[in-house]
């Protein structure tokens, strides 16, 4: 960077005349690229080591599968909470989304004497609407936040109340059992021993780590969230992406959504808002090294994090950690992960670095 | 003057590296009390490195930096540091919503606060220093120059006795700048010692005593500046081999167009073909432009740019010399007026929009608009282009990147360790390299630059200069070159000042008269323009 010697200037330019050197230093540099994302993966290791220790059940195929379908779901809201989080934003709503979209489909298949609306949609309409509903939640929240101009904290934390209480209001808190097989399935079904919402969430990660990386919306969005000035000076719209992924990411958020309400055969009122699963959502996005303050991150690392959270929390049930506890313990466990990660990432999450 | 006692502050023998980059060579510098030495040096040269160690923020490798005989404080003990050398930043470091009492004891206040003493302490500093902003206004409503003036002050309430400038006058306007010269002066008279760092070698040559020249991280002279020329100074910041070719390339480049551009300009009207034939060379063409701005207001500009025409737009920062650029880039928006690029109408602020007209756009502030500093030198030259190199379901591999990129990178002898660096690292020269060469990318038709060598060294002003009067030549797009610095404007075809948002004069000969410029954008009247 200070080396402006005539003999730099001349050839320094891309892969050009110094090959060796500037190949050299572009492997170097994606190594440690590599190396980030990868930062988690000793505290995994460990955690591993750990719960072989704590319990004989734990290294089995199926507890593994286990946590898999356990993490799946809360796997694809962080997908969802990742990419809003690199356009430089935040979604509190995603929670209500996740509660609010299955809740929906499920009150407009199940029947009057199952609590829904009577009007007995087929389970595949019912996820039509579920998409629907998450859509037009993130375009609500993408239109205030974008065109409006709103602070997104601020209107994300007012639709999560919102959606929470349409959730309870709309079936007047009742749970709604006896989902259709082909509605749940997303979330009850396995291949074999792998859950089809492993299957899934796998592929989501991919699809979407593939698309950040060699897609141009995918690369336009940690342009907006390094900085948005420069993506919109280079012609980029800005507003059109960062819209675009507050409605992805709350159609992720009501897919987790599907996934949940399929693995525990119903949708309650406490699906989402009610479990609090924002926090989660955001320890995994963050601990997985996606900036908060918007333009970084990669799905390896958002992955990681909720494998590591859905290793923790298989951990203490296992081990039977009292129930009054486990959530103390869970959110202890979560700081401490935040704070390993500043360590092996090098990424700061405060709010100047 | 330069003999009177001791050196206040002595360095000696600094050495700094950064990983495998040497940013300082057995660096040594002593500036005594009264004195003021300007520092001088190209973008990378090692004077933020210097700068840093003398505020004490960065510890050297080897060497010694001593105040007045004693070795300095540890550095981190900014407290101590303080009291003998402050540095008033280039990038303001003010806290606007605090009032300028409270900011001039920013971090030197006690554990409880005294309003009342505070407010005292600082009219009495501001008083002494003949400084005319009151203690309790809030630092949001006052101009950069003040600004600078409370940074001055926060030195001097430390008892700072080396002020140390970084680049003080690159945001400010030319009156403002002139005014700061005079405080400077009576800084160094009342025993104050100056390090004054800038790009402006004739700054250095009013008010510093003596020089000292960085180049490649090495001091490579000191002198006083009364012995010196303008073209000494140069060669020893390019270095011997470079200095006498670039100001002439430059010269040629500029040569070319206006001659090329003489021809056809002079046939149009000559062969009397109405307004088509007129109106196909006509790549820009601003009609009664009227914008509200913070930076500088438009009230009815109208102005045209031809193919291969570089037009330069001057005047004061407030004149609306960067708000005319940035309408017509399509980043701000317009309040009435229009604006064609190629015969067609571009609406305002919709910077998309106007980039698909074929408006390219070097930005003012790069820091904030010109690239995103965590990405690497290939993805931000390309970030205009991402279209263009996707295949039909907008996949694009970072290869392809590279290889768009490095023509452009080539050209503008950009220096990266690899297409991948993120730009953040790179030095403010070739960042701006980088917004250059994402605007070149995606071949526009005009050119909007605004002051696209600030705080850029000499030898890289010359080469982003040449480089886009060597676009307007061979591809024969447009340039609207929005400046307030007179150098810029040698390039120009035509130059257009505005004085308080409307075309005041246009000088259409090159090359331009400084003086009748500078008269010209103070808007008094002059029988040579028009």
């Amino acid at each position: 960077m200070i080396s402006n010697s005539p003999t730099v200037a001349d050839g320094g330019a891309g892969a050009a005349p110094p090959a060796a050197s500037g190949i050299g230093s572009w492997f170097t540099r994606s190594n440690v690229g590599l190396l980030r994302e990868v930062a988690l993966l000793p505290v995994l290791i460990l955690l591993i080591v750990v719960g072989t220790v704590a319990s004989p059940v734990f290294l089995t195929l199926s507890n593994f599968a286990g946590i898999g379908q356990q993490s799946a779901a809360l796997g694809v809201v962080v997908v969802g909470e990742s990419l809003i989080l690199m356009i430089g934003g935040m979604d509190l709503s995603l929670e209500g989304t996740y509660g609010l979209a299955p809740m929906v489909a499920a009150w407009l298949i199940v029947p009057i004497a199952a609590y829904g609306e009577g009007t007995d949609l087929s389970p595949y309409l019912g996820i039509v609407v579920l998409i629907a509903v998450g859509a037009a939640i993130g375009l609500i929240n993408g239109l205030l936040i974008v065109k409006g101009r709103l602070n997104g904290f601020i209107v994300t934390l007012g639709m999560t109340i919102v959606l929470a209480g349409l959730q309870n209001g709309i079936v007047k808190a009742q749970t709604l059992f006896n989902l259709p097989p082909a509605f749940g399935y997303l979330g009850a079904a396995s291949i074999g021993q792998l859950p089809v919402s492993l299957i899934v969430a796998v592929i989501i990660f991919v699809l979407v780590g593939l698309f950040l990386r060699y897609q141009r919306t995918g690369r336009a969005i940690y342009a907006v969230g390094g900085n948005p000035a420069a993506a919109r000076a280079a012609g980029i719209k800005i507003d059109r992406v960062k819209i675009g992924v507050y409605v992805a990411g709350s159609v992720l958020a009501a897919i987790g959504g599907l996934m949940e309400a399929g693995r525990v055969s119903a949708v309650t009122g406490q699906q989402g808002y009610g479990e609090g699963i924002i926090f989660n959502v955001f320890a995994a996005a963050v601990i997985g090294g996606v900036s908060l303050k918007g333009g970084r991150g990669n799905m390896i690392g958002a992955a990681s994090g909720v494998i590591l959270l859905g290793i923790v929390q298989n951990i203490l049930t296992l081990t039977n950690v009292s129930n009054y506890w486990i959530e103390a313990i869970d959110g202890a466990v979560i700081l401490f992960a935040l704070f390993l990660a500043r360590i092996v990432g090098g990424e700061s999450t405060a709010e100047t670095s | 003057m330069t003999s009177s006692g001791q050196a206040l502050v002595e360095v000696t023998g600094i050495e700094k590296r950064f990983g495998t980059t040497r940013a300082l060579h057995d660096v040594s510098l002593s500036i005594k009390a009264g004195q003021c030495l300007g520092l001088v040096g190209r973008n990378g040269a090692g004077k933020s490195t210097l700068v840093s160690i003398l505020s004490g923020l960065v510890e050297p490798d080897a060497g010694t930096v001593a105040f007045g005989g004693e070795p300095a404080p540890r550095v981190g003990d900014t407290a101590r540091w303080h009291e003998w050398i402050a540095t008033v930043f280039q990038h303001s470091m003010i806290v606007p919503d605090l009032s300028v009492a409270e900011n001039v004891f920013l971090g030197s206040t006690p554990g409880l606060i005294s309003w009342r003493a505070m407010r005292n302490r600082t009219s009495a500093i501001m008083g002494d220093w003949g400084f005319d902003i009151a203690a309790g206004t809030l630092c949001r409503d006052l101009s950069v120059e003040q600004l600078q003036i409370v940074e001055i002050a926060r030195a001097l309430a430390r008892g700072a006795k080396c002020v140390l400038l970084d680049e003080p006058t690159a945001t400010l306007e030319r009156d403002a700048g002139r005014r700061l010269f005079d405080r400077v002066r009576q800084l160094t008279a009342g025993g104050v010692a100056v390090l004054y760092i800038s790009h402006h070698l004739e700054e250095v040559f009013e008010i510093c005593q003596d020089v000292a020249v960085l180049r490649d991280g090495e001091m490579v002279l000191t002198a006083p500046t009364a012995g010196l020329s303008r073209d000494d100074l140069v060669v020893a910041m390019v270095g011997a081999s470079h200095a006498p070719a670039a100001p002439r390339s430059v010269a040629s480049a500029v040569g070319h167009p206006a001659s090329g551009q003489e021809a056809p300009g002079a046939t149009a009207p000559g062969a009397g073909q109405g307004d088509d034939a007129a109106g196909q060379g006509v790549v820009l063409s601003v009609e009664n432009l009227t914008a509200d701005s913070t930076r500088g207001r438009l009230s009815g500009v109208s102005l045209q740019v031809r193919a291969g025409e570089i037009v330069g737009v001057t005047g004061l920062l407030s004149a609306g010399v960067a708000t005319i650029g940035r309408v017509v880039a399509g980043a701000a928006e317009s309040s009435g007026g229009e604006v064609r690029v190629r015969g067609k109408r571009v609406p305002s602020g919709q910077r998309d929009v106007a980039q698909r007209a074929g408006v390219g756009y070097i930005p003012e502030d790069r820091h904030n608009e010109g690239f995103v500093s965590h990405l690497g030198v290939a993805e931000n030259v390309t970030m205009t282009i991402t279209k263009r190199l996707a295949d039909r379901f907008g996949l694009l591999s970072p290869a392809r990147r590279v290889t768009a990129a490095a023509p452009l990178t080539r050209r503008l002898a950009l220096v990266s360790s690899g297409p991948g660096q993120p730009v953040g690292e790179l030095s403010g020269g070739n960042q701006q390299k980088v917004t250059v060469a994402r605007t070149l990318a995606h071949d526009p038709s005009l050119i909007v630059a605004i002051t696209p060598t600030r705080g850029v060294d000499v030898a890289s002003k010359e080469l982003l200069l040449g480089s886009l009067a060597g676009v307007a030549r061979d591809t024969g797009a447009g340039v609207l070159l929005c400046s307030d610095e007179l150098s810029d404007l040698d390039i120009c075809d035509r130059v257009v000042v505005l004085v308080r948002g409307e075309v005041f004069t246009e000088f259409t000969e090159p090359p331009f008269d400084r003086d009748a410029l500078i008269v010209a954008t103070e808007g008094i009247a002059q029988e040579a323009a028009e």
